[in-house]
C-alpha cells in the first residue's frame, strides 16, 4: 500500500481528488470480508500499470465540466472513466447510466397519510438503493410519528423506535420534494444543482464544492453532507447506478433524493414506493391524464408542506 | 535602519520586509507565537483536508458553525474602515488623514480571515476554481453567494491597491495625485456598506430560517460592525501609540469613541426591536430566540454565551459614552476588548447557531467546536494578525520617514 502511495506522490493533485480514502474504505470492507489474499491481488498485483491509470483517470475527472455543459460523448467519457475507477479502486463492476429525461414527463409524487403505519420500509430499501453512507445512518426519508390533531411534522418524533402502529398516532414521511421554485437551486454558487426537465432536482457531486448553501437554504431539509467519507460494505454496493443519482459519494460534497433517477426513468417507482407494505406511496407521471398521481390529486383532498413559503413542491399529502 | 531614499519596486519590497521584521524581543515573541498557532492550524487543517468535515462539531442540522460565524464576524471589522476613511477622505479630517491606512490594513487583515474562514468551511477546497467565471461556472445573480464572492474581493483590491499606491508615492517622495486614486476611495465607501449588506442578504434571503428572515439583519449587521470595528482599529491604534513612535493624536481616540457610541447605541436599540419582536407575540418562529436566549428542550449551551455578550456590549457602551479619563489608553482598550468581544460573541455564533435551531423538521440539538476547529480558527486568527501586523508596520516607517522629510506637510497626507 505505501509502495502504491508514493507511486501516485508526483500526481498529488489527482491524488488529492478525495478518493484515497474511498480506497482506504475499500479495504477496510476486504478485510472484514476476510479475503486478505485477494485484497492483496487487487490492490498489490496490477502493479504501477493500474496504479499510473487511475492517476490519469482522476486526472482526467478532476478537469471535467458541469454535467450540464457536456455533450453526449463527454457524458459517455465520464461514466466509463467512473466504471474503470470503481473497478480499479473497488474492484465492483458498477453499470452507470446518463440516461436522459423522457418527454413528456414530469415527476410527482402523493403521500398517503392515512395508510402509513411507519414501518419504514421504504427508509430500508431507500438506504439500499442509493448506496447511502452505513456509517453515519444517512438516510433520505425520514418517518415522523405524530399525535392526532398536529399535521406538521416539526411537532412530530422523528425517532421513534418502537412496534408500530401505535393507537391514536399517526406517521408522515418527507424527503426531497423535488420544489419547482426550488430555494436551493438558487443558493448554489456554482449551478451544481439544478432541476431536470421531468422535475427531479439533482446534484453534480463533481461539481459541488460543499459551501451547504443549499442546506441552509432548505426549508424542508431535503438535503445531506458528506461530513467524511460514506461507508459501504462493498458486497452491499447497488452495481446499477446513474451519475446524477445513486453512485458513490465521497467526503465534501452534497446529496439527496433524486426519486431513485437510476429507476424512474426506465419506467420502475423509486425504492421507497416500490417498497412500501400499506401503498402509501404514489408516484407517477404528473402530465399522464391517466396516471394514479393524477387521480390522487383530482380526488382527494390534498396538502402541501410549507406552501406558504411558495417552493411548489412536487410532493403531495392527502387522506382517504 | 537606513534613511537614504532609494527608488524602485525591489527596493520597496525589501525596505518593507526589514521594516516589517525589525523590532525588539518583545516582537520577535509575539512574531513567533503567530507563527506557532499558525503552524498548528495548518496541521489541524491538514487532518481536516484527509479526513473531511467530520471532525469539526457540525452536523446536518447545524451545518455552519465556527468558521462562517468568524466569517461573519470579521466582514464587519473590514466594513468598518469605512468609518475612518469616510472622514478622512470626504469631509478632510485632518486627524483622521494620518491613521487611515492604518485603517485600511486592519481591512484587508480582517478580508484575509473572511476568505481563509470561507476557504476551510468548504467540503471541496480544490474544486474551487468551479466558481471561477469563464473556467467554471458563477451563477450570478441567482446566488447571494457570488455576489459576496465579488463584493469581497473587490473591497480586498480596493483596500490593498489604495494604500499601496499612497505608500508607493510616499516612499518615492512624491505627493499622490488625487485624481489616481480618490475615485477608488469613494468607491470604496459605497462598496464597505455593500459588502456587508451583502453578507447579511446571505442569511436573510432564507425563509427557510425564519431567525434570520428578518429585515432588520442587514441594517443591525452594519452598526454592530460600525461599533465592534473601530474598537478593533482602537485597539490596534492604542498597542501603536504604545509600542513605537508615531504619534497618534488623542483627537483620534475621542472622535472613535463618539463614532463607537453612536454605532453602539443604534446596535443595542435594534437589538431591543428584536427582542421585542420575538417574545411579546411567541410564535413558532420564535423557538431559534427561545434556544438562543433561554434554551429549548433541555438545550441551553447558547444560553450562557448570550448573555455574557449582552452584558458586554451593554458595559462596553456605558464605557464608552461615560468616560472619565478622558481618553485614557488602558480605560479605552478595556472598554474596546468589552465591545468587541460582546459583539463577537453575539453576531458569531450567536446569529449563526440558532439559524439552524430548531432545524427545519423542528429537532433541537446543540453544537459545540471540536478542538481541532478551534485550532484550525485560531490559525485564520493569527494569520490575520500577522497580515495586519506585517502591513501597518512599514506603512508607519514610511509614514514617518515622509513626515519628518517634509515639515512644511502639516500632516501626512493633508
Amino acid at each position: 500500500m505505501d509502495h502504491g502511495k508514493k507511486k501516485n506522490a508526483p500526481l498529488r493533485t489527482a491524488g488529492l481528488l478525495a478518493n484515497k480514502c474511498t480506497r482506504r474504505s475499500f479495504l477496510k470492507g476486504v478485510s472484514i470480508a476476510a479475503a486478505a489474499g485477494s485484497a492483496g491481488l487487487v490492490t498489490g498485483g496490477c502493479g504501477s500499470v493500474a496504479s499510473s491509470e487511475e492517476a490519469k483517470l482522476k486526472w482526467q475527472e478532476f478537469f471535467k465540466k458541469n454535467y450540464r455543459l457536456m455533450t453526449q460523448e463527454e457524458k459517455n467519457a465520464t461514466v466509463e472513466r467512473l466504471e474503470r475507477l470503481a473497478k480499479l479502486q473497488r474492484g465492483l463492476d458498477i453499470q452507470m447510466s446518463n440516461q436522459a429525461p423522457i418527454n413528456n414527463v414530469l415527476y410527482g409524487y402523493a403521500f398517503n397519510v392515512t395508510r402509513c403505519k411507519g414501518y419504514m420500509d421504504c427508509v430500508a430499501a431507500c438506504v439500499k438503493e442509493n448506496n447511502l453512507d452505513r456509517r453515519t445512518k444517512t438516510q433520505y426519508i425520514r418517518i415522523f410519528e405524530l399525535d392526532p390533531g398536529k399535521l406538521d411534522p416539526t411537532s412530530g418524533d422523528g425517532k421513534y423506535f418502537h412496534e408500530v402502529p401505535v393507537q391514536d398516532k399517526f406517521y408522515m414521511g418527507v424527503q426531497c420534494f423535488h420544489c419547482e421554485n426550488a430555494p436551493c437551486i438558487r443558493a448554489c454558487p456554482t449551478k451544481a444543482t439544478w432541476r431536470e426537465p421531468d422535475g427531479i432536482v439533482v446534484v453534480d457531486y463533481d461539481w459541488c464544492i460543499g459551501c451547504r448553501y443549499c442546506l441552509a437554504a432548505c426549508p424542508y431539509w431535503g438535503r445531506r453532507f458528506n461530513w467524511g467519507n460514506p461507508v459501504v460494505p462493498k458486497e452491499e454496493i447497488n452495481t446499477k447506478q446513474h451519475y446524477l443519482g445513486n453512485r458513490m459519494r465521497w467526503k465534501g460534497v452534497m446529496e439527496k433524493c433524486t426519486f431513485c433517477i437510476q429507476r424512474t426513468r426506465q419506467g420502475k417507482l423509486p425504492a421507497c414506493a416500490d417498497a412500501c407494505p400499506t401503498g402509501s406511496r404514489v408516484f407517477g407521471n404528473l402530465l399522464d391524464p391517466d396516471s394514479e398521481i393524477r387521480f390522487v390529486l383530482q380526488n382527494k383532498k390534498v396538502f402541501r408542506f410549507k406552501e406558504d413559503l411558495n417552493t411548489d413542491p412536487k410532493f403531495w399529502y392527502f387522506m382517504d | 535602519m537606513t534613511t537614504e531614499p532609494k527608488k524602485g519596486h525591489v527596493a520597496f519590497v525589501s525596505d518593507c520586509i526589514r521594516w516589517f521584521l525589525a523590532g525588539g524581543l518583545v516582537f520577535k515573541i509575539y512574531l513567533a507565537t503567530l507563527l506557532i498557532v499558525m503552524g498548528v492550524g495548518v496541521y489541524a487543517y491538514g487532518r481536516q483536508f484527509q479526513e473531511g468535515l467530520m471532525i469539526t462539531g457540525m452536523s446536518d442540522i447545524i451545518s455552519w458553525g465556527l468558521y462562517i460565524s468568524n466569517f461573519t464576524f470579521f466582514v464587519g471589522v473590514a466594513a468598518a474602515a469605512v468609518m475612518l476613511i469616510l472622514p478622512a477622505y470626504v469631509y478632510k479630517d485632518k486627524d483622521f488623514h494620518a491613521v487611515v491606512i492604518i485603517g485600511e490594513g486592519v481591512a484587508v487583515g480582517a478580508l484575509v480571515m473572511c476568505l481563509l474562514f470561507i476557504t476551510v468551511d468548504m467540503g471541496g477546497p480544490i474544486k474551487l476554481w468551479h466558481m471561477i467565471p469563464g473556467i467554471g461556472l458563477f451563477n450570478w445573480p441567482s446566488s447571494i453567494l457570488t455576489w459576496d464572492v465579488l463584493v469581497l474581493s473587490g473591497y480586498l483590491a480596493l483596500n490593498g491597491l489604495v494604500p499601496l499606491y499612497i505608500l508607493y508615492s510616499y516612499y518615492h517622495e512624491r505627493e499622490p495625485v488625487g485624481w489616481k486614486y480618490q475615485p477608488f476611495v469613494f468607491l470604496s465607501i459605497f462598496w464597505a456598506i455593500a459588502i456587508h449588506m451583502v453578507t447579511a442578504f446571505l442569511y436573510q434571503g432564507l425563509p427557510a430560517r425564519p431567525f434570520w428572515d428578518n429585515p432588520l439583519l442587514g441594517p443591525r449587521f452594519l452598526a454592530s460592525a460600525f461599533a465592534a470595528g473601530p474598537a478593533v482599529i482602537m485597539m490596534v491604534f492604542i498597542a501603536i501609540k504604545e509600542k513605537t513612535n508615531f504619534p497618534i493624536d488623542t483627537n483620534i481616540f475621542f472622535k472613535l469613541k463618539r463614532i463607537i457610541v453612536v454605532a453602539a447605541v443604534i446596535n443595542l436599540v435594534m437589538l431591543f426591536s428584536e427582542l421585542f419582536k420575538e417574545f411579546y407575540t411567541f410564535t413558532h418562529h420564535s423557538l431559534a430566540a427561545q434556544y438562543l436566549y433561554f434554551g429549548l428542550e433541555g438545550h441551553d449551551s447558547l444560553v450562557p454565551w448570550i448573555w455574557t455578550a449582552i452584558a458586554l456590549n451593554v458595559l462596553g457602551t456605558l464605557l464608552f459614552a461615560f468616560d472619565p479619563t478622558k481618553c485614557n489608553p488602558r480605560y479605552l482598550m478595556v472598554a474596546a476588548i468589552s465591545l468587541f468581544t460582546g459583539i463577537w460573541i453575539e453576531k458569531g455564533f450567536g446569529l449563526i447557531i440558532p439559524g439552524f435551531v430548531p432545524s427545519p423538521m423542528g429537532e433541537v440539538v446543540d453544537y459545540t467546536p471540536s478542538s481541532l476547529e478551534i485550532l484550525i480558527t485560531l490559525g485564520v486568527l493569527a494569520t490575520g494578525m500577522l497580515v495586519v501586523t506585517l502591513l501597518i508596520k512599514p506603512a508607519l516607517v514610511i509614514l514617518l520617514r515622509y513626515t519628518e522629510r517634509h515639515p512644511e506637510q502639516e500632516k501626512v497626507g493633508s
